[in-house]
């Protein structure tokens, strides 16, 4: 018998997942558009231009979009060429396109506070991931801080315990650094069988930023170092949960950063605003967002999320614990499940390689299930722990195809097949052992062009 | 190049490596932030697995079952069965398992290994509605009564920082460090071929 809880949930999400598909299959500026492939778009044109004339050819007013889209809809004239646009203005933040509707997607979850949302992966290009659409996870809603009265303390085994304004911590020396951040769950519906449809819920809890701010050695040091014993840091969020996890020492003073920057300006409030952890290549959640506290220890604190959460059960009852690295990964994002390729042809195929172990070294494509592999070319600077675009051109010839991407990293670890990951590791229950998929993904394209996620090994 | 050329480029060099240790700064600290006040570090709990840390208090079961009726109900049931919460007690039994329909029921009382946490955990981010917002006392005694409604402390229990560190909670052992990289046979040879599942739902 299927967990009921764990039942409801999958139905509640698939029955949303198939609302936003209904939506974007209407429209034609959607990778998902799919009113019959390309003879009924072409009909659509047509049809429209016949009956309204060229201006009314726009994608048609898709119902729900507008109440969600955060730009400003403004009128459209028949030729921007011919008149005036409109005023820039004295002092503005700027919105993406009006015609632009990608949105993070939330997991069904019982509290919308616990609760988490995913990327669009569907519509990312290159490697960076705009601050609005990286992936959200918070246990206790989004804090809202007044930077003016955030303090970070630090104490436990250190020399000297201090307590650091906002103000201070800006005043360090500073670093920038581009990493991926990736929930451990990320996958967590695709160990069974394929439950979502789209790669933004099958893969879309991850997500690439630039980062600024003071490397946590620098602080450490700040404080005269550690004393007597100290191998455990640690970090607490100042919002309604007060996350906290503990972090090695060592990784500590590796390359954790304590970041107030993000993409060029202030990180977001979801993600932490004023001040997360970087622990790079480490689990989404050691990324303590909103950190107000650090304390040494000589053991780890054995939190509830590092015990009862974010461990994973063997058949046989133990639980991997502190198991931290996010392993090399890779999906094809384009073209992914409930795309509808436009007739055969060409097709570029291009998705990301990640690994938290360091660089992405290759990637492999196969469009035939597994049983030939090419070479992808990756988009440069491929960098340590951070999203690596891959692209690689395919000709199809219009019969049913297996789209998979396998990536190897700087240590050469090679990305699994999801057989071997459940034969090593194997499965306890629907819930046991949830973290840390990181499997090949497959994607069977149709004759008729219709993308679905599908698992071959 | 010449020779005058290259010792030139050769001053320039080291001129700039000595440029770049005078840039790299004072040596720390930098003398930012300040010490914290013993008021300041007292508002902050973290107990460690062994119990340093727990503060001063105390809590009887039965002064725990009051404090569970009036915070913890609505979530967590009037049985602590679960409902928007996690449910707290049974699953003892059930870690053990391959069968792929069924999952293993995690509990407090199955699952966690260290009552401190558990005090932790409440007295951080519990109520849903007013996290943080229990006295010591409070947590205490609605871990004795967790604790006892899970049949790892007996009924007439009062737990303190001594008395909670020394439970020992059934899942203690439970635990294995992380055994990744994980070694998986060559690509070459996994079963690759011939075998796909059904899709997702229709």
């Amino acid at each position: 018998m299927a967990d009921p809880k764990q039942r409801t949930t999958t139905d509640e999400l698939l029955a949303r997942e198939d609302q936003f598909l209904a939506v974007q299959r209407r429209d034609p500026a959607s990778p998902y558009y799919a009113e019959g492939g390309i003879h009924a778009r072409r009909r659509f044109m047509l049809g429209s231009m016949a009956a309204l004339g060229a201006a009314a050819a726009l994608p048609p007013r898709i119902s729900g979009a507008a109440e969600t889209a955060p730009a400003p809809e403004r009128e459209v004239p028949a030729d921007a060429s011919k008149v005036q646009g409109y005023p820039l203005e004295d002092a503005s933040y700027g919105s993406r396109s009006q015609f632009e509707k990608e949105m993070r997607a939330r997991f069904k979850t019982a509290t919308p506070q616990s609760s988490w949302t995913m990327t669009p992966l569907e519509s990312g290009m290159g490697i960076i991931t705009p601050s609005g659409l990286h992936f959200e996870r918070s246990h206790a809603g989004t804090a809202v801080i007044d930077p003016s009265r955030h303090s970070l303390f630090v104490h436990g085994l250190v020399k000297s315990p201090k307590k650091f304004s906002m103000r201070d911590l800006r005043r360090f020396p500073s670093v920038s650094r581009i990493h991926f951040i990736e929930c451990s769950g990320n996958g967590l519906t695709e160990w069974t069988k394929p439950t979502m449809k789209t790669v933004q819920m099958t893969h879309g809890l991850t997500s690439t930023s630039e980062w600024t701010g003071v490397p946590l050695s620098t602080i450490l040091e700040e404080c005269g170092g550690t004393r007597g014993g100290a191998k455990w840091l640690l970090f607490e969020g100042g919002d309604g949960a007060a996350m906290t996890r503990s972090i090695p020492l060592a990784k500590a003073m590796k390359d954790c950063m304590l970041a107030y920057g993000q993409n060029g300006e202030a990180i977001r409030p979801e993600q932490g605003y004023p001040l997360r952890l970087l622990v790079p290549g480490y689990e989404g959640n050691m990324h303590i967002k909103w950190v107000r506290r650090i304390e040494v220890a000589d053991m780890p604190f054995m939190t509830r999320e590092e015990t009862s959460k974010y461990t994973d059960i063997r058949p046989d009852g133990k639980a991997v614990q502190f198991s931290f690295e996010m392993e090399a990964k890779s999906v094809i994002t384009s073209p992914s499940g409930e795309m509808r390729l436009d007739g055969p042809g060409f097709h570029e195929i291009t998705g990301l390689a990640w690994s938290g172990r360091g660089a992405i070294r290759s990637v492999e494509v196969s469009t035939d299930g597994g049983a030939t592999w090419r070479r992808a070319a990756l988009q440069g600077p491929v960098l340590p722990v951070c999203h690596t675009r891959f692209r690689i051109p395919w000709r199809w010839d219009g019969r049913e195809a297996i789209l998979q991407s396998r990536c190897v990293d700087e240590t050469g670890y090679v990305q699994p097949t999801l057989g071997q990951l459940v034969a090593l590791r194997g499965t306890n229950g629907p819930l046991g052992s949830i973290y840390h998929l990181n499997a090949i993904q497959s994607w069977l394209v149709a004759d008729d062009g219709k993308v679905s996620n599908v698992h071959h090994y | 190049m010449s020779t005058t050329t290259e010792r030139l480029l050769v001053s320039i060099g080291l001129a700039a490596a000595s440029l770049g240790a005078c840039a790299a700064g004072p040596a720390q600290p930098y003398g930012f932030g300040s010490t914290p006040t013993e008021a300041e570090l007292a508002q902050f709990v973290s107990p460690l697995p062994d119990g340093r840390g727990l503060p001063a208090g105390s809590g009887s079961v039965s002064q725990g079952k009051e404090v569970y009726e009036q915070q913890c109900v609505p979530c967590h049931g009037a049985n602590l069965q679960g409902g928007i919460g996690d449910k707290l007690v049974g699953g003892r039994g059930t870690l053990v398992n391959s069968d792929p329909t069924k999952g293993p029921v995690k509990t407090v009382e199955s699952y966690w290994p260290w009552a401190t946490t558990l005090f932790d955990y409440v007295k951080r981010s519990m109520p849903l509605t007013a996290p943080g917002s229990l006295t010591n006392d409070q947590v205490y005694a609605v871990s004795a009564y967790i604790l006892a409604q899970a049949k790892i402390v007996p009924e007439d229990a009062t737990l303190d920082a001594k008395s909670l560190a020394q439970v020992r909670m059934p899942n203690r052992d439970g635990f294995i460090p992380d055994p990744r990289p994980e070694k998986f046979p060559p690509a070459s040879s996994s079963p690759h071929a011939d075998k796909r599942m059904a899709t997702a739902s229709k």
